[in-house]
């Protein structure tokens, strides 16, 4: 993943706007969270052709990225950034599934175009609710959310200590390849050996300051669970939220909704 | 390696997650059972220093191109399986999120691919075999490179038996095989040969980091094949429970699967049955009975154009035993004209959302 350091430049740009302030960044972790996961699951759950009914589940992380002043560009820049596999994958439907499936006009359209066309829309729609949910709520608030709901406690404490140990440990990364780069005569990447010196000192300084780490967290009386500085507390408005948002997945899945507003517009045509 | 939401379906994710989930809240019980909280920080520091030496780039030897460290193997090594595992969780989760490498409900399929063979069949089964207590250079490389070619071969059939049976891709089994296989052989002899020399460095510099895990710590030492055995049993129920009980809230996605699998031939006796059984209970379930889009529309289209489909089909006869209904309500022209105005509409609330905010 050479992308890493400007990716991690990227996370700390969501976590900036997971530290604003709007009703969606008001609502509770949990209420965001499931949420999210069953949006996912109704984009999932539509048969593999489908995709012009997947349309309106657009709303969900559209309307969450706007209410919580997201910048569209950098969601996007990650959506496209993280699009490789699902699109490799999914060009290779419309090569082995050539059957006609459908006719727009007159125009003849393959099942495996359509299937194409759906894996697209289903990976902006999922990846694109995932970025939402963590720019309106920020990954410690997530974690907490993960925790309220029946995680187990080390892995939350996991997740928390990773996300703490990220940017001390990858600007020492960061430091140590400009440092090689600036010694090295052909200014390629470093050879095996080189490398495993360089990334085994990183391994050993990270190791000491775990230790570290652990005995001052000792000495405050650590016993292996990090608490959040903000309880969670459910309001009748995270209520709401949920149950709206399940309401209107429901609507979508079941309801065909871009089937019924295309024909009615139609009518209103002619 | 990292699967992506838009690729499965929410019967896969859902079973993925279930063991994924299973397998971490058991590594959690282990580890809260046999030790302190001595290792809750050293988890955390590795699992970020997995990503900082991700940063750190080397020249993969003969060719010249540039590789990095995926991270399972090393956790297991330094760590034991245990919390090398909630290491992983915690590494992919937060790859999901912050970078949208995988998906959320593929991050299931993700920690089994990438965790669970490192964690708890490639470091038990074949590194601590062959590297033994006291290893020598030799047998370090040797055990690393090895679980490392294992692990990663596992993990890439995990991701193609994950794809197939999730039946969005229309990859045949073994083109996707065979396009994953030899590259993943690759990645895993890279890999086997970076923890080697990073073990190998740690060895020299601080034996004792890689000695305990070997010997003293009893949490470390795995209890051998039970826990794989283990998992592999509650796969196989929770597959059998999850996909029983979905098959009744949504027939097409199973009936395609087990279509597809009867294909493939790789589930003999019980398909046609089940099949048979389904498309009944589907013929029930219809949810809105005047949005016919399972046989009435398939008539229709094939009725407005006579012949088109016939030779499609007969180039693929194997592949679809009884045509699939392909065409489904929401993808006819009025289909696609209402998904625009909703698109449409949904930009539109995006922005005047963002209007009333900047207002006030």
């Amino acid at each position: 993943m050479p992308r890493i350091d400007s990716a991690l430049r990227d996370v700390g740009a969501l976590d900036a706007l997971a530290a604003g302030d709007s009703p969606v960044h008001r609502l509770d972790p949990r209420a965001k969270l499931l949420a999210t996961a069953a949006c996912i699951v109704t984009v999932v759950s539509f048969p593999k052709h489908e995709f012009a009914e997947l349309a309106p589940l657009a709303l969900f992380p559209v309307a969450i990225l706007a209410a919580a002043r997201v910048p569209f560009g950098l969601i996007g820049r990650y959506l496209l950034l993280a699009s490789p596999f699902a699109v490799m994958v999914g060009i290779f439907n419309p090569i082995f599934d050539r059957a006609v499936a459908t006719h727009w006009g007159p125009m003849a359209v393959s099942g495996g175009w359509l299937s194409f066309l759906s894996i697209l829309a289903r990976f902006v729609l999922t990846a694109g609710a995932a970025l939402a949910l963590l720019a309106s709520t920020g990954y410690v608030n997530v974690c907490a959310g993960l925790g309220k709901l029946g995680a187990p406690r080390v892995l939350v404490t996991q997740f928390l200590l990773l996300y703490r140990y990220l940017f001390i440990l990858a600007d020492e990364g960061a430091r140590m390849v400009r440092a090689h780069a600036l010694r090295s005569r052909t200014g390629r990447p470093a050879a095996l050996r080189v490398w495993g010196s360089l990334a085994g000192h990183l391994l050993l300084r990270a190791h000491d300051r775990g230790a570290r780490l652990h005995a001052a967290m000792l000495a405050r009386g650590f016993d292996g669970s990090l608490r959040p500085l903000r309880a969670l507390s459910w309001s009748r408005a995270d209520g709401a939220f949920l149950a709206g948002s399940l309401a209107f997945f429901a609507l979508v899945r079941f309801g065909h909704l871009a089937e019924r507003l295309g024909r009615l517009t139609l009518e209103v045509l002619r | 390696m990292h699967m992506a939401d838009a690729l499965i379906s929410p019967a896969v994710g859902g079973t993925m997650w279930a063991a994924s989930a299973g397998l971490a809240a058991w590594s959690a019980h282990k580890l809260k059972k046999e030790m302190s909280e001595t290792k809750t920080p050293m988890m955390g520091v590795l699992a970020a220093f997995v990503f900082a030496a991700q940063m750190i780039n080397f020249t993969i030897p003969g060719t010249g191109s540039s590789g990095h460290l995926a991270g399972g193997l090393i956790l297991a090594i330094l760590l034991g399986p245990y919390a090398a595992f909630l290491a992983m969780f915690s590494i992919l989760t937060v790859q999901a999120l912050f970078f949208a490498d995988g998906g959320l409900l593929a991050l299931g399929c993700n920690v089994f691919n990438m965790g669970f063979w490192a964690c708890f069949v490639a470091y038990p089964l074949i590194f601590r075999k062959i590297a033994g207590d006291r290893p020598g250079r030799g047998r370090l490389i040797a055990g690393a490179t090895l679980a490392g070619v294992v692990a990663l071969q596992l993990g890439a059939f995990g991701v193609v038996l994950e794809t197939l049976f999730s039946g969005i891709s229309e990859l045949p089994f073994g083109t996707f095989v065979l396009l994953m296989q030899p590259i993943h052989l690759a990645i895993g002899i890279v890999e086997g040969l970076v923890t080697a020399a990073l073990v190998a460095f740690v060895w020299k510099a601080r034996p004792e980091l890689v000695a305990p895990a070997a010997s003293a710590d009893p949490a470390v030492r795995p209890a051998s094949v039970r826990p794989v055995l283990a998992t592999f049993a509650v796969l196989a129920l929770v597959t059998g429970g999850f996909l029983s009980w979905f098959a009744s809230a949504h027939p097409d996605g199973l009936e395609w699967s087990m279509g597809r699998t009867s294909g493939k031939e790789e589930l003999e006796a019980p398909a046609g049955g089940v099949h048979g059984k389904l498309a009944a209970l589907q013929e029930k379930t219809a949810f809105l009975p005047d949005y016919d889009f399972k046989s009435g529309d398939n008539a229709a289209a094939e009725a407005a154009s006579p012949g088109q489909p016939a030779p499609a089909e007969a180039n693929e006869p194997e592949e679809q035993p009884e045509s699939w209904p392909a065409v489904s309500a929401g993808n006819s022209l009025s289909g696609i004209l209402g998904g625009a105005i909703v698109l449409a509409l949904a930009g539109m609330i995006g922005l005047s959302l963002r209007f009333f905010r900047r207002t006030d």
